[in-house]
């Protein structure tokens, strides 16, 4: 469903600091599956999925979804196409301080102009499924590096986007969080939801929610 | 069309939550932004109240008149000036007319008795204005004496009591017969306190004004254009040197405002990378800041106004009424007849919510246009 064709992508481009993080990638996602994106710390990993996830544009090559070349669309398309299509966990989580995990989980759906109710009820639906029901109005501030990551996941998927985008999910859990999150992950694969993850940590890599891995280096694709 | 309600609702719900999170400092800004709209609508109202009274005051009195000096204090116009002052071309009514200061040692305080125009009073009564109404409890038909300064007593009945048109005007009014205020005063036959004339063509007026004065050289014209001219300067100058104060604390306010509204915190500015990423617009991001700035600047206005209303109309204006009365001794009290100018106020809604608007939306622009993958850095 996601192509990439010869993606390049530059940092400061035309300047003395000039550095090509993606010197051309060329990838095929599949839909309703899991894939993970693995390689060595600045080899682009976290430049490939600002780029399938329409938060920034390639320098050169074609990004498409659906068909659709999406690479050269103006910011207020890609905007929307995020909205509508991905959902983002960040490393740092990112979520709001000062809000509660419920405020935080309906965050994105604030300009879709949906009715408050349904908005609610289904902001309750994720976290009760995520088994945060009972911490939905703490300050997510209090919670603990799970939670917060679980509020995370539920904020990124209110908006029911078919893509869901994770970046390091694991990088600030320990052992038995990270098995929970990839046992979350599992759930996802069977509902039939495309994801895209990049790890470090063989636990996720390794495990059997992983339907390919594609690793990476230099900013280029490399067969194992 | 309920979607684009829902949002707007959304986008408040969650400018409500951040104001309430940054508590400390939305609350300092929102009460000097207050006390702001406060003073200045103290100031604004006030004078244009008292513009207003004078108003009033001038429009009842005459095109001229004239008075006559001895010595160079005011006397009483003896018989016979009336119809001399007839034979001047162009001089179209004159009046004589009767009034006269009385000191009320029960309430200290001065009145203005005076014979109307018409005629109206009976004998025997009186129409007061309404501070005596106060100050002496007086109502229809009630009796009063009064100790004229020969000594002798002088007792009245209350016709009514004068609206409250303007009391700067009226306040310590009491209207009685011509016959009454000659026996109290002991005022002699034939004379009069001052003569009051108006002019057939206003052009006129200064013309008319030098041939009075030649015919009677002991008397003076007073023009109701001088006096007027008088009043404006007189408050210009007031106005003028409370808004020279004010300055100063408009500049205050607004370096406050621009720092506080445009310097953007490193927290603001990740809360927005973030809201981006998550798939707000810009135009998202700009409206919720637009309410953010909307809802702080119309509390601090409402608020400050109403106050500023309750603090002239209703208090008295306690706080600059040193500064801006300047006959504030002759009145024991006076309230302003509520007057409010539609352009005033929109002068001071738009000098005042305008600038903040504008305060809050320079940055917001400058960072909701950065790109949003800088989130995946943080
Ligand atoms: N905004 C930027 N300006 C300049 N260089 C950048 C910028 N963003 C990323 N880079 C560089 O691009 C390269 C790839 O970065 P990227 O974050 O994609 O790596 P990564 O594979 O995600 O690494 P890690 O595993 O450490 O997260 C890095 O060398 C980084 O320094
Ligand atoms: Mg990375």
């Amino acid at each position: 469903m996601i192509e990439l064709r010869d993606v390049k992508k530059a940092f400061n481009q035309g300047q003395h600091n000039e550095y090509w993080a993606l010197s051309g990638i060329s990838l095929t996602i599949e839909a309703r599956r899991v894939t993970a994106l693995r390689g060595p710390s600045g080899s682009g990993k976290t430049t490939l999925l600002t780029l399938i996830g329409c938060l920034a544009r390639p320098t050169s090559g074609r990004v498409s979804l659906h068909g659709r070349d999406i690479s050269g669309l103006p910011e207020r398309f890609l905007t929307e196409i995020r909205r509508k299509t991905f959902g983002f966990v960040f490393q740092q989580f990112n979520l709001i301080k000062g809000l509660s995990a419920m405020e935080n989980v309906m965050l994105p759906a604030y300009p879709t102009g949906r009715p408050h109710r349904e908005l609610k009820q289904r902001a309750e639906a994720l976290l009760d499924r995520l088994r945060l029901a009972h911490r939905r109005d703490a300050r997510v501030e209090w919670l603990s590096g799970g939670e917060q990551q679980r509020v995370a996941i539920a904020r990124a998927l209110i908006n029911d986007p078919e893509v869901l985008i994770a970046d390091e999910p694991t990088a600030n859990l320990d052992t038995a969080l990270a098995k929970e999150f990839m046992a979350i992950l599992e759930s996802f694969g069977e509902e039939g939801r495309t994801v895209i993850l990049t790890s470090h940590d063989p636990l996720v890599v390794e495990s059997a929610a992983v339907n390919r891995v594609v690793d990476m280096r230099d900013g280029l694709i490399v067969e194992p | 069309m309920t979607v684009w309600f829902e949002k707007q609702r959304h986008l408040i719900d969650f400018t409500l939550a951040s104001l309430i999170r940054r508590k400390g400092r939305n609350l300092g800004l929102l009460f000097v932004y207050t006390l702001l709209v406060f003073v200045l609508a103290s100031v604004m109202l006030y004078t244009h109240a008292l513009r207003h009274e004078a108003a009033v005051i001038l429009e009842g009195s005459p095109e001229v008149l004239l008075q006559r000096l001895v010595a160079g204090r005011h006397d009483l116009i003896p018989p016979g000036y009336i119809e001399r002052i007839g034979t001047v071309r162009g001089v179209q009514q004159i009046r004589g007319r009767l009034w006269g200061y009385y000191y009320d040692s029960v309430v200290k305080a001065n009145y203005t008795f005076m014979v109307p125009e018409d005629g109206s009073v009976a004998k025997g009564t009186l129409v007061v204005g309404p501070a005596l109404e106060r100050e002496r409890g007086l109502a229809r038909d009630n009796g009063i004496s009064f100790r004229a300064y020969s000594g002798q007593l002088f007792s009245f009945t209350v016709a009514a009591v004068l609206p409250q048109a303007s009391e700067l005007a009226s306040a310590d009014l009491i209207l009685m017969n011509e016959g009454d205020f000659r026996a109290f005063f002991a005022y002699p036959a034939g004379h009069y306190t001052d003569v009051a004339l108006s002019v057939a063509n206003p052009k006129e007026v200064r013309n008319v004004a030098n041939k009075l004065a030649n015919l009677l050289p002991d008397s003076r014209p007073i023009l109701r254009e001088e006096v007027q001219r008088t009043y404006a300067s007189v408050f210009d100058w007031r106005e003028g040197i409370m808004l020279a104060l004010l300055s100063a604390a408009i500049l205050a306010f607004s370096i406050l405002a621009w720092e506080k509204a445009s310097g953007l915190s490193a927290d603001e500015k990740r809360e927005i990378g973030i809201l981006k990423a998550i798939g707000w617009e810009t135009g998202d991001v700009i409206r919720m800041k637009l309410w953010e700035g909307g809802l702080i600047s119309l509390t601090a206005f409402l608020v400050g106004f109403v106050a500023a209303y309750l603090h002239v109309f209703r208090a008295g204006s306690p706080l600059f009424e040193p500064v801006l009365k300047g006959w504030a001794v002759l009145y024991p009290r006076f309230d302003l007849v509520p007057v409010i100018d539609g352009l005033q106020v929109a002068t001071l809604f738009f000098f005042t919510v305008f600038p903040y608007m504008a305060a809050v939306l320079v940055p917001i622009w400058r960072a909701a246009v950065t790109d949003p993958d800088a989130v995946m850095r943080a």
